[in-house]
């Protein structure tokens, strides 16, 4: 089996790859966030950023925003060999992730019963795609959290595999600087 | 074999990991700044500031999305080549989805 760092830039493949990756993400999420920005006014009287409700999307953005706290924790238990440590922040961030997505599902159906959906308007449909694909991507982070977590119990991930907490990590950090984007062009600045 | 390879590469990783990145105290005071930005940002939503409230918006986003890039995603400590690729993707959709809004925007955003 070929040694994991013999490689013609000495850096690890997994993790250039991991960043190709993100930064063509930008060019995904980019698009759903232009397109929203180009209907924000489309949309019948009452059923656009009148119904967004700042003080409980802030409260769900400041949840993910310490997701990343807990998440670059973990990686940092990992480098240090603390895998009992690692695990636990592997968990809590794993479970930040579950309550933004408790949120998100939470606003949605308060929307859908307000008489905004996904095909009400131009606006809400793409508020809908939009969100709805950052919630997907987080809860494929979750997913993956979980797998990490169960990984490192059974020792298929070990002390001296920090990479792989590392990738996971920097796809949960970009997800956390996606949302960070969305809740402030998305929600603020349309609805303020 | 690769194993070994494997631990003797990273043995020298984490003495250098932990060089120079910050500590876990580190980290949660750059969380509790990113925490007062974010309370920053909420309060501006009820503050009255006029012209000044988009700016301000992108502003303190702008600070928060180069602080989690930086710090949380280690760009500020690794390799250089890893920012080049963050800021292709970045820079190409701010270019072209600002082209598109310029294109097509009926909305001006004024200062």
């Amino acid at each position: 089996m070929q040694a994991a760092h013999e490689t013609t830039l000495g850096i690890d493949h997994r993790k250039l790859a991991i960043w190709v990756f993100l930064g063509s993400e930008f060019l995904f999420f980019g698009a759903f966030i232009s397109t929203f920005l180009l209907y924000v006014d489309n949309t019948p009287e009452g059923l656009g950023v009148e119904l967004f409700d700042i003080p409980f999307t802030s409260i769900s953005s400041f949840v993910l925003l310490m997701s990343s706290l807990t998440m670059v924790l973990a990686h940092s238990a990992h480098v240090r060999r603390d895998m009992r440590r690692a695990r636990l922040w592997i968990l809590a961030t794993a479970l930040q992730g579950a309550v933004f997505i408790g949120g998100q599902a939470f606003e949605f159906t308060t929307f859908v019963r307000e008489g905004m959906g996904l095909t009400t308007s131009p606006f809400s449909g793409a508020f809908f795609v939009l969100t709805g694909f950052h919630g997907a991507h987080v809860t494929i982070g979750i997913i993956m959290l979980l797998s990490l977590w169960k990984l490192i119990g059974i020792g298929r991930v070990t002390p001296m595999e920090d990479v792989k907490t590392e990738i996971v990590g920097l796809y949960w950090h970009f997800v956390d600087i996606i949302w960070i984007i969305i809740f402030t062009v998305v929600y603020q600045i349309p609805a303020g | 074999m690769a194993q070994q390879a494997t631990s003797q590469q990273t043995a020298a990783g984490p003495e250098v990991h932990d060089a120079h990145h910050p500590s876990p105290a580190g980290y949660v005071r750059i969380a509790a700044i990113l925490a007062v930005l974010t309370a920053m940002e909420v309060s501006l939503f009820y503050i009255e500031v006029g012209p000044a409230f988009i700016p301000a918006m992108i502003g303190l986003m702008s600070v928060k999305f180069t602080l989690v890039v930086a710090e949380f995603m280690h760009l500020k400590y690794d390799t250089k080549l890893y920012r080049r690729v963050m800021l292709l993707g970045l820079l190409t959709a701010l270019g072209v989805y600002g082209i598109v809004l310029a294109t097509f925007s009926s909305v001006r955003l004024e200062f």
